[in-house]
């Protein structure tokens, strides 16, 4: 066994990251950002929207128990979830749409791993100081009071904002007011409690010690996004042949002359996964655009132009290092990918848009029940029976008159009511078995089978609604 | 920041495979994934210790918790019994008649008779309660024995023709041909005018013959206009519902060798509930009365 090199460990541990406070246009979009994003997700719950008194006035509910979905004017049924898929769809191409123009700029601007880990972050500097501060509190070995101090109130503090976001979320799921008052008299179901005590404690754990750690081995996005980056794509980047040889390196120490960075180290201090984006392009880069506030802010105090580090294609790094003027950022952002993106994007919006504004107050399905296909009666008439869905989706209570067409000869009646009406509570689904009659040697009940059409009229107002099905009859 | 010093020593380590001049770092894992491997692992004994797990020759380890899959369901049955205990007792104490009228008990009656009847009747009724031949379709609107609630009832309380219960509703019909009741021309007269009774054309001497041989041998049941009468659960002959089939074929066989169509009586097999249940739940099917 050779001493003289110890085997590298197949571990690392992790490295911790002490991100300074940085100032510029970018830290101030991804400020506002971060306000709007948190605003939205902690305030919407508490809007109210009056609904009528039978249907919940809270604007935006996931009401699982009763299987509707509000947001505001719309209220969406179970079987509508395709529009849920839609927005999937959108939001899934949306991504696409960014990613490919801006690379990663969900991951550094708008993710909630990387929101909250801001905020996060910006609870620590509040209490533990700014990057040397918390450095010199990270590399004091022994914990007197005040290290105690000061890491107690920082973890209280996350636990405060992890419970709030968890307590956020619980909330879309029932009545806002009225869970909060269950909640603080103890009083809400045991779902609502553990919910909120696993989001709190992923909340704390992964804005305030995972980190980037989930970004760079948890997520799957980083692996992905990849595929949807060309050499158009607007990444944070390091122009290299203005920088080097930078002040201290080799190169400058004998004489060469010096490029514009003066190693000052201001970009990889600020940045909060860790990284010297003088290295070029990286995996662990969310392009939160950190490093370039930090870059432009030393640029001025040595009196040099900004965007030594900088959103920049690769395509204009080529035509740079050539000496050319770099392309204007329109002119990377509206190319044929991006075109395409964004028209499916609104292919599928425009689909789901339509397919809103044509959804009706009333609505039908019609099962045919197979076994039997047909009963004989005791005279001699052929009988079908279909399971009827009558959906009213209005806030007050219907009467619902069924009809059917298709052939004269046919009569329709309803289980458990006398006539053809069936009233249908405010916003209910009914299931109603249908009876269709056909006589005794007629064309119905001696063909293989007819088809039928089934018509749903609400009695208030005279709206219609069909659904096609077939008659079963003996058969020749 | 220990990342920017292994770089400025030299090349960062790689994997020493090179595929088209493509190298692969070989960087380390994360010391908090070795970590959260351990865990799993500590995890899963433990699980095994406090869940069955371990196989042994017969069975398995029984677990610290003594959970097992069967009691969790017996638990869980016994939840649900107890749940429906109440409206259970209210079902047995109601007027039959009067469970339509109650939509609650109406609601649990027809699922829990639908229940009932899929597990118990569906054997020789059909899933879909059409029936076959020789057992009745409960579909349709004609009855043996009679299509109200309480006759349905009856019907499942105590069985058709059975020897297990003294209530069990009975009768014969004679096996006219096989004992020899009637000659075989008879027979086929008596055929021929019960197929005329449901409107199919016959012959018309046949049939003036037969309604002489039915005048004189099958009017005490069937009734002289052929309707049957539900005391003796003798069926309809002038309807277009045949339980052992209306072709020539088979109501000779029947009229020859009579029929004997059981039915077991379900009260000590299943509760008063249980009963009443799939009572409603028949009755509702679209041919109760």
């Amino acid at each position: 066994m050779s001493k003289s090199e110890p085997a590298p460990s197949l571990y690392a541990p992790r490295e911790p990251i002490f991100p300074k406070r940085v100032s510029g246009p970018f830290r101030n979009l991804k400020w506002i950002i971060m306000a709007v994003t948190l605003g939205i997700y902690y305030a919407l719950p508490w809007i109210r929207w009056d609904r009528g008194s039978n249907l919940p006035d809270q604007a935006v509910l996931l009401d699982l128990a009763n299987r509707r979905f509000y947001f505001f004017w719309i209220e969406i049924w179970p079987h509508e979830f395709y529009f849920v898929a839609g927005l999937l769809i959108m939001a899934g191409l949306g991504l696409f749409l960014f990613t490919s123009a801006l690379g990663r700029v969900w991951c550094g601007y708008a993710c909630p791993q990387t929101v909250w880990t801001d905020l996060f972050i910006l609870v620590e500097r509040w209490i533990e100081g700014d990057r040397n501060a918390r450095l010199r509190l990270h590399r004091q070995k022994k914990m007197d009071f005040r290290k105690f101090r000061l890491r107690v109130t920082k973890w209280i503090a996350w636990l405060l904002i992890g419970l709030a976001t968890g307590g956020a979320w619980v909330f879309y799921f029932a009545d806002a007011p009225t869970l909060l008052r269950d909640l603080v008299t103890l009083n809400a179901h045991p779902v609502a409690y553990t919910t909120m005590a696993i989001l709190t404690a992923t909340t704390f754990f992964f804005g305030g010690f995972a980190r980037e750690q989930i970004c760079i081995y948890a997520c799957p996005w980083p692996r992905i996004q990849a595929a949807m980056m060309d050499e158009d794509t607007l990444v944070v980047g390091y122009r290299e042949w203005r920088g080097e040889p930078r002040k201290h390196s080799e190169a400058a120490r004998a004489g060469e002359p010096q490029g514009d960075c003066i190693d000052c180290m201001a970009c990889v201090n600020v940045c909060p996964v860790g990284i010297d984006i003088r290295d070029g392009q990286q995996l662990e880069c969310i392009t939160c655009a950190l490093c370039i506030d930090a870059c432009d802010d030393i640029m001025a105090k040595i009196g040099k132009p900004r965007g030594l580090i900088d959103y920049m294609a690769l395509s204009d790094e080529t035509l740079e290092r050539g000496g050319a003027e770099p392309r204007s950022v329109w002119k990377h952002i509206l190319r044929p990918r991006t075109l395409v993106y964004t028209a499916l994007w609104s292919l599928v919006g425009v689909g789901l848009l339509f397919a809103l504004f044509i959804r009706q107050d009333i609505e039908m399905t019609v099962a045919p029940i197979r076994n039997p296909t047909f009963v004989t009666l005791s005279d001699g008439s052929i009988r079908n029976t279909y399971d009827v869905r009558l959906r009213n989706k209005n806030g007050d209570d219907r009467q619902f008159r069924l009809s059917v067409t298709g052939d004269p000869t046919l009569s329709i009646q309803l289980e458990g009511a006398p006539a053809d009406t069936v009233p249908v509570p405010a916003d209910t689904a009914l299931l109603q078995r249908v009876y269709v009659v056909s006589p005794r040697e007629s064309g119905p009940s001696n063909s293989g089978n007819t088809d039928i059409r089934f018509w749903v009229e609400d009695l208030s107002n005279g709206d219609r609604a069909y659904r096609d099905s077939t008659f079963n009859g003996k058969g020749n | 920041m220990s990342k920017k010093s292994q770089k400025f020593e030299g090349d960062p380590k790689t994997t020493g495979h090179s595929w088209d001049g493509i190298e692969e770092f070989d960087n380390p894992m994360p010391r908090w994934w070795l970590w959260t491997l351990y865990a799993t692992i500590i995890w899963a004994v433990g699980y095994t210790i406090a869940y069955p797990a371990w196989p042994m020759i017969n069975s398995a380890t029984a677990g610290l918790l003594g959970w097992s899959s069967r009691a969790a369901v017996a638990e869980q049955i016994a939840a649900v019994e107890e749940g429906n205990a109440s409206i259970n007792a209210q079902l047995v104490e109601v007027a039959l008649t009067s469970i339509p009228d109650n939509a609650e008990l109406d609601t649990y009656a027809v699922s829990a008779g639908g229940a009932v009847f899929r597990t118990w009747c569906a054997q020789c009724h059909g899933s879909g309660a059409a029936g076959a031949k020789g057992y009745p379709n409960l579909l349709d609107d004609d009855w043996l024995w009679g299509g109200d609630i309480e006759a349905i009832y009856n019907t499942v309380a105590h069985g058709i023709r059975n020897e297990d219960d003294e209530d069990a509703r009975y009768s014969e019909m004679p096996a006219f041909g096989r004992d020899e009741i009637l000659e075989p021309e008879q027979v086929d007269q008596v055929v021929n005018y019960v197929m005329s009774l449901s409107g199919t054309p016959q012959d018309a001497s046949m049939v003036a013959a037969g309604a002489e041989v039915y005048a004189d041998n099958c009017v005490a049941c069937h009734g002289e206009d052929g309707t049957g009468d539900r005391e003796q659960g003798a069926p309809n002959l002038a309807d277009a519902i045949w339980l052992y089939g209306g072709d020539y074929d088979s109501l000779t066989a029947t009229v020859h060798g009579s029929r004997f169509g059981v039915m077991p009586a379900w009260t000590n097999r299943l509760t008063e509930a249980q009963i009443r249940a799939v009572s409603v739940y028949v009755h509702q099917l679209g041919g109760g009365e």
